[in-house]
């Protein structure tokens, strides 16, 4: 199963290293991996999706939180969220067949990049299922080249109620509340980091 | 230098180390760290120049683990740093706290593979708990502040710090560092008190339980709380390999260790447990070797500071994140005694049935071992054996004779097994092993970084031939800081644990890369150092060498050759549980 985790992180050099050396030693199979900066210039926030069971998953939350560098780690697993991701596409098409790919950028709400005499440059954004979707669409036309941004992910509602929250789904897994508090400065909710 | 307050890096950094109350620093100096070791010319710690940057980091672990202090190592750039990795890896896996100090190229040749340019930071990244890369000689008080707050608290760990020398030689005011505030750390102290109850509750009507003790009741400092638990429960309690000395073994409820090499009877109570309360204990895989088969009838209550160590090997029941030492004493003010005498008896009768292995009784007839040896026989003569002392006797001499005050340490293979169970354990921090990453070689400079942090307790490292000889060029550090350590090689002329498993795993081979030919007379290696070298080969020499190594006011090396087709006995097989373990041959 995938999962959603999205951890706030100090935004400094060799952080981004670090989390990868953590992944790759602790054998974790990470599907995507997208980093940005927040509102606050020293944080940046990680979204990752991660294959796994709930072990697995309660291992990687778990180890992303010993890091020093790791200031909060959300597990987003039954959780309201939203989830956006961006494709850019390079697709084959003879000036004939522009009609049909505009047609088709409408539809998911997608726009039109770039236009070549033999290829046109698409861009899309939307949770994974729309972008699989568009990405298959595209597919017949020749897609020359492609590049998609990984996953971001915020929780909906307002900070308040992605605490509460938090505390709740934590419960859902064996270790109920002890493991919770103990597991992350996340569930804290406060430990002086700003919610992005 | 444009104000007088000005100093550089490196004065910087040798007055942080003085702060945080450094009386010792292990190391080797090199090309970029030589402005340091201009700066510690005036410094008031002792620096102790190692022969290899591995024994440095061992020795900064062995005065770690004997006085529970941060322990201080320091190596040059590249090949320096490389060699130090070994022993922050063993620091990692055994949470012994460290702070390694390496030198690094100027900042400006960074990532241009200069001379002797190693990417530290990189490499230590997964065993290290936090590393740092100075970019500015003002910060280095403040990193080495928080690099001593997380070696020490929480799951202790070692810390690196990577000092470019363009930043050693940088001038900048003395600031001296706050409290270290870190907002990406904050390790729960306090266990949560549902959770205590739980656990109290599950004790209480508990029909067969048993502790499991590890490391962690030493590292937080609760041998007295863990004493005040077992005299109120009267719960039977095994310890692991890094817990031994957490409870005293000559305890009438102590099992002493648990584990692949641990005895039968601790390792049957926890098989047949209906209750398992591990404390400061990871379940590694040395214990749980099949996680999900481990203890099949009991509930799990599990203690540790460090929540990733929960939930990962074995399925836990009431898992409690705290500091061991503050959980117990909330735990001992609920905790009321179960009725287990059926059980008690139980594990007396295992403990009757399951004697100890001495030595006695095995390895009567090897025939199969003088088969696998062929064609080199050393160590027979017209097929009998040419020597005829028992490692197991050895360490039950020296745990007769040596001062119950006294610390060993131990290598890997057998002579550690032989001497995790064959000494009698009584005090925490007294028993210095390479648990997690099984690093030959550590015991020996482990040994001389616990005689300089205990210079009042006699230390005593024992040994194997090969262990040894993988840091055996530290004797000169022990003759000319005279740290005076008794070093006791159970000489076997093999390696003995990797040959025991050569036998277990491939029947009928012949021994392959284990024999150790070719090794030095250890007497005159001794000598050649300017220590004192002895040397056993009859059962009758056994306790006169001991006793004058022990009374020799200098460093000791004994070469004790023993008998060498000795297996370590009881064995729970790689993927075997608990209730699985081989006797004997």
């Amino acid at each position: 199963m995938r999962h959603i985790i999205s951890a706030l992180v100090e935004n400094r050099p060799g952080v981004l290293a670090k989390i990868a050396a953590l992944v790759r030693a602790r054998g974790y199979n990470i599907d995507s991996l997208s980093v940005g900066e927040t509102d606050d210039p020293t944080i940046s926030r990680m979204t990752f999706a991660v294959i796994g069971d709930d072990r697995i998953l309660e291992q990687v939350t778990k180890q992303l939180n010993r890091l020093i560098d790791v200031i909060k780690v959300l597990d987003f697993t039954d959780r309201d969220y939203v989830e956006r991701e961006l494709v850019l596409a390079k697709i084959a098409c003879p000036p004939g067949h522009r009609g049909q790919i505009i047609e088709l950028m409408d539809v998911f709400r997608g726009r039109i990049c770039d236009l070549g005499p033999s290829s046109v440059t698409v861009e899309a954004t939307g949770d994974e299922k729309k972008i699989e979707a568009l990405i298959e669409l595209l597919r017949p036309f020749g897609i020359k080249e492609i590049a998609r941004t990984g996953l971001v992910a915020l929780l909906r509602g307002d900070p308040k109620d992605r605490n509460g929250a938090s505390r709740g789904v934590r419960a859902r897994k064996s270790a109920p509340p002890p493991v919770a508090p103990g597991t992350s400065p996340a569930d804290s909710g406060d430990a002086g980091a700003p919610l992005a | 230098m444009s104000h007088s307050n000005a100093l550089t890096g490196s004065d910087i950094l040798a007055r942080a180390l003085a702060e945080e109350g450094v009386e010792v620093i292990f190391g080797i100096p090199g090309g970029v760290t030589l402005p340091l070791m201009k700066a510690f010319e005036t410094a008031k710690f002792r620096f102790i120049l190692t022969r290899h940057e591995q024994a440095a980091a061992h020795m900064a672990e062995g005065y770690a683990r004997a006085t529970g202090r941060v322990g201080v190592c320091l190596a040059t750039s590249g090949p320096g740093a490389t060699n130090l990795i070994t022993g922050i890896a063993d620091a990692f896996m055994d949470s012994t706290p460290i702070v390694a100090i390496t030198g690094q190229v100027a900042t400006e040749k960074i990532g241009n593979d200069a001379f002797q340019e190693v990417d530290t930071v990189g490499l230590t990244c997964t065993i290290t708990k936090h590393n740092y890369l100075v970019r500015e000689a003002a910060t280095i008080p403040k990193i080495v502040k928080e690099a001593f707050y997380l070696a020490s608290t929480g799951r202790p760990g070692p810390v690196l710090i990577d000092l470019p020398v363009d930043i050693s030689k940088q001038s900048a005011p003395y600031h001296a560092a706050a409290q270290a505030s870190i907002r990406g750390y904050s390790p729960t102290l306090d266990g949560h008190p549902e959770q205590i109850r739980k656990a109290a509750a599950l004790i209480a009507k508990a029909e067969r339980p048993v502790i499991l003790a590890g490391q962690g009741v030493l590292l937080s400092g609760a041998h007295e709380e863990l004493r005040e638990l077992v005299d109120k429960t009267g719960l039977p309690i095994g310890t692991t390999l890094l817990g031994l000395g957490a409870i005293p073994e000559d305890h009438p409820a102590a099992l002493k260790m648990v584990g692949m090499h641990g005895m039968t009877y601790a390792n049957y109570a926890i098989h047949y447990a209906d209750l398992v309360v591990g404390i400061g204990a990871r379940f590694d895989d040395r214990v749980a070797s099949r996680p999900g088969d481990f203890a099949p009838q009991a509930r799990i209550v599990h203690i540790d500071i460090d929540p990733t160590s929960i939930g990962k090997s074995v399925r836990v029941d009431v898992p409690i994140v705290g500091d061991v030492r503050r959980v117990l004493r909330e735990l001992n003010k609920i905790v009321r005694a179960p009725s287990i005498d059926a059980w008690r008896n139980r594990i007396a009768e295992w403990k009757r049935q399951f004697p100890l292995p001495t030595g006695e009784a095995t390895a009567k007839d090897r025939r199969d071992f003088r088969d696998r040896l062929a064609p080199r026989q050393p160590w027979y003569r017209d097929g009998v054996p040419v020597r005829e002392i028992k490692p197991q006797a050895v360490i039950r001499a020296i745990d007769a004779l040596a001062d119950p005050h006294r610390i060993i340490t131990v290598d890997v293979g057998q002579h550690q097994m032989w001497s995790a169970q064959h000494l009698t354990h009584r005090k925490p921090r007294s028993f210095i092993a390479s648990g997690g990453l099984g690093t030959m070689g550590f015991g020996f400079p482990a040994a001389l970084g616990a005689k300089v942090g205990c210079p009042d307790r006699t230390v005593i490292n024992i040994t194997g031939d090969g262990s040894f000889q993988m840091n055996c060029h530290e004797l000169a550090v022990a003759v000319m800081e005279k740290i005076p350590v008794k070093v006791i090689i159970l000489n076997n002329g093999c390696l003995g644990m990797v040959r025991q498993w050569q036998e277990t795993i491939i029947p009928g081979a012949r021994y392959m890369g284990v024999i150790l030919e070719g090794s030095p007379d250890f007497v005159k290696l001794a000598e050649a150092y300017g220590a004192l070298g002895l040397r056993a080969a009859r059962n009758e020499e056994v306790r006169p060498v001991l006793e004058r190594a022990l009374a020799h006011p200098g460093p000791v090396l004994v070469d004790m050759q023993v008998t060498i087709e000795e297996n370590c006995y009881p064995m729970v097989p790689v993927g075997k549980n608990l209730d699985e373990a081989l006797q004997h041959d």
